[in-house]
């Protein structure tokens, strides 16, 4: 059986560990911690807080897996129509750094219709062997079929680490191919590093919207999965003599289609991707009439930017919730982020925090946006905003 | 055909705020809510049900406590609640958290629908669904926004994704996920509320489940959290108050230091 442990001899009473515990689950009696089993989550976090080791999680593994034969770095490679993901480019870069510390080579996986392409684009990039399933099957959005289909090579590569990008499709697929595998994935990464000793892959990520940081193991399982937040890490460049192969892999099955698609229709109004765009220009209640999203979205126009909003805004119909950053919104990561009358509530944080550079424009020099925004403005956005785009345009 | 909601306990991260001595969470007045994305999922599955007939269970698996959330369920309008709870569940990441969930539906007669939301606010994670899904080899579809058509045998919906929305069709059974555009969830009724307090929460175990240890809970996940941290704080930026006329031309000015044009097309 697996547990948690208070080492009591150990144990000072110190009450680092009950400040740190998300759930409430530790109680202090007579100076000595005491685990409220009915609350705790075993997450680890006390563990991690106590200065005097003095509480342990144990583990009881199973059988185990033989991990030693599983070497190299997979990445997946999304596309849609006939377009490689920028995301990839991201992944693969944090492909090439991992390969610094493991000297093992970099595979991808590249199923779809009419593939050949993107698998030699990859290759550019530093890709040791792209392997390609091509089949009708395969087309756009079919991650159904796709999942079982990468499950299927990742059986037949072996790879020790496996990445795809924390996007709908792969937040979608990957957890499918994990569950196959029976192997750890861990969602939407905005670091990875390789633990020198152990060479295992750390991968860190956030949690509770943003609050905290968790840094994650597979230790027994392979392949080490993870998705990689989008727009954190740098792409990967080009290489200038590409080196790699590309691996046909057509005697892998093809399953029959459950899904059907009808049809893709694309975000009207929106002349870019909220996730994909370098610059945010964000409403919150402070434009207090819908008639003032125009304001806003001059601004986003002026910078060459998308159109965000917070909750606030999204709820009140002023501004379709396709935009909606934060917790229950998209989480976005932009060069430039710019919050005009957002007050900075932790959900809309949760979206926007780990953009390059913040700007918030409030009327409330108290607003806890300030205490996240690399600059910011005190005053009515009425007269910021259209100075701001007056200055810009000059 | 029976409808199962999957529903998650989690913490009001509204009230989570860090603490900026200590650098920690501070928890006081922090409650336990249902996952915001799951009310979505309730109502949902509750205005299937309206229109095609039907039952609605709601399922989650936690600690003891969690009956409260189920209960918060049935004064909603769910007709069943379970509860699945035992020790050995406790640490359980998302591998070992779909597997338990699954072999629960697996315990359920005939389940056409399986709703969730889109993910947990605490794990934020959004892997149980597709999780699930593949324990019980059956489709799934994630980020649901709209269900167009439902029937006993197909189901019609809207995907969200990053640059607008797929339109899908698939046979039941299935797992879907739905965000919040997809309804707006109601208020429990009086007598809905009545129904919950005299509701009995139906818990099952891991034994009554019949998945073996090694497979659930801690023992049965593949990853382990080797540390939690808060992440570091910006650190308090530059703030000009002042004539906009000055306030914005010393941004721009600022930005442009630190090689940002804006408006300049692209940035240095
Ligand atoms: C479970 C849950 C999930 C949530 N998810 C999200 C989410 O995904 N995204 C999200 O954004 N929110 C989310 N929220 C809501 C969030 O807590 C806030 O309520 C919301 O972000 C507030 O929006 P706001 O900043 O636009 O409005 P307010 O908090 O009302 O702030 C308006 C700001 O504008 C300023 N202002 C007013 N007039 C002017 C003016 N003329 N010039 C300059 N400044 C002005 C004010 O000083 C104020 O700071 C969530 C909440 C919960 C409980
Ligand atoms: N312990 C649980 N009990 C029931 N449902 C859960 C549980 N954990 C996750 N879910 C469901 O899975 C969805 C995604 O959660 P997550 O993958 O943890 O982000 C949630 O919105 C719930 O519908």
């Amino acid at each position: 059986m697996s547990g948690i442990q208070v080492i009591e001899h150990k144990c000072v009473g110190c009450k680092k560990c009950q400040k740190v515990c998300p759930y409430d689950a530790i109680d202090m009696v007579e100076k000595l911690a005491v685990i409220n089993l009915d609350k705790c989550t075993l997450c680890g976090a006390c563990v991690d807080a106590c200065p005097f080791e003095a509480i342990v999680i144990e583990k009881a593994t199973g059988e185990k897996q033989d991990i030693s034969s599983y070497s190299g770095i997979c990445v997946y490679a999304e596309h849609r129509n006939g377009v490689l993901s920028s995301v990839v480019k991201e992944i693969i870069g944090v492909a090439r750094r991992l390969k610094e510390s493991l000297d093992k080579p970099i595979y991808a996986i590249v199923v779809g219709q009419d593939v050949k392409r993107i698998a030699e684009e990859i290759l550019e990039y530093g890709v040791d062997e792209a392997w390609v399933r091509e089949d009708p099957r395969l087309g756009d959005y079919a991650e159904d079929v796709q999942a079982d289909v990468v499950a299927a090579i990742l059986q037949e590569m072996r790879p020790e680490i496996f990445l795809g990008g924390g996007t709908i499709i792969g937040r979608s697929l990957l957890p499918r191919v994990a569950v196959r595998l029976k192997t750890g994935l861990t969602a939407d990464c905005t670091e990875l590093t390789i633990d020198e000793e152990t060479k295992n892959l750390r991968q860190t990520r956030p949690a509770f919207g943003g609050n905290i940081m968790a840094t994650i193991l597979t230790t027994a399982h392979r392949p080490q999965m993870a998705t990689v937040r989008h727009k954190v890490m740098p792409e990967a460049k080009k290489v200038e003599k590409p080196q790699g192969r590309i691996v046909p892999a057509d005697y892998i099955p093809v399953p029959k289609p459950r899904i059907e698609v009808l049809g893709f229709v694309p975000e009207e109004g929106q002349t870019v991707n909220l996730v994909e765009a370098d610059i945010i220009v964000s409403a919150g209640r402070g434009i207090q009439d819908p008639k003032n999203v125009g304001l806003i979205a001059k601004l986003a126009n002026a910078v060459g930017g998308a159109l965000g909003a917070s909750r606030a805004v999204v709820d009140a119909g002023w501004v379709p919730y396709s935009h909606q950053v934060g917790q229950t919104g998209k989480t976005v990561n932009p060069v430039v982020y710019i919050a005009c009358g957002i007050s900075g509530a932790i959900q809309h944080l949760a979206g926007m925090k780990s953009s390059d550079i913040i700007i918030a424009i409030n009327r409330d020099a108290n607003a806890p946006i300030f205490d996240v925004a690399h600059y910011g403005i005190v005053g009515n956005l009425f007269d910021v905003v259209p100075e701001l785009i007056k200055q810009i345009e000059k | 055909m029976n409808i199962v909601v999957c529903i998650k306990q989690v913490p009001d991260t509204t009230n989570i705020r860090i603490n900026p001595e200590t650098n920690t969470l501070i928890r006081e007045g922090v409650e336990s809510i249902i996952n915001p994305f799951d009310m979505y999922a309730i109502e949902e599955a509750l205005r299937i049900k309206e229109k095609i007939g039907g039952k609605v269970t709601a399922l989650s698996m936690g600690p003891p406590q969690v009956a409260e959330a189920l209960r918060t369920a049935i004064s909603l309008g769910a007709d069943e609640a379970i509860l699945l709870t035992d020790r050995a569940f406790a640490g359980a990441d998302t591998w070992a958290t779909s597997l338990t969930l699954a072999g629960a539906i697996r315990k359920m007669e005939n389940i056409g629908l399986i709703l969730m939301g889109k993910q947990a606010i605490d794990g934020d994670t959004g892997q149980v669904g597709p999780g699930v899904a593949e324990h019980l080899r059956l489709p799934h579809i994630t980020d649901i926004r709209k269900i167009e058509e439902i029937s006993e045998k197909e189901i019609v919906c809207e995907r969200l994704l990053e640059d607008g929305y797929l339109r899908l069709k698939a046979q039941l059974p299935i797992i879907i996920t739905v965000v919040k555009e997809i309804n707006e969830p109601r208020l429990p009724s009086l007598r809905g509320k009545m129904a919950a307090k005299k509701a009995e929460i139906i818990t099952w175990n891991a034994e009554y489940i019949g998945i073996p240890v090694e497979e659930i809970g801690l023992n049965g996940s593949p990853t382990q959290v080797l540390k939690i941290f808060t992440p570091p704080k910006p650190g308090g930026g530059k703030v000009f108050e002042g004539e906009p006329a000055d306030t914005v031309a010393q941004l721009l000015a600022e930005l442009k230091t630190g090689g940002i044009q804006l408006g300049a097309a692209k940035e240095e």
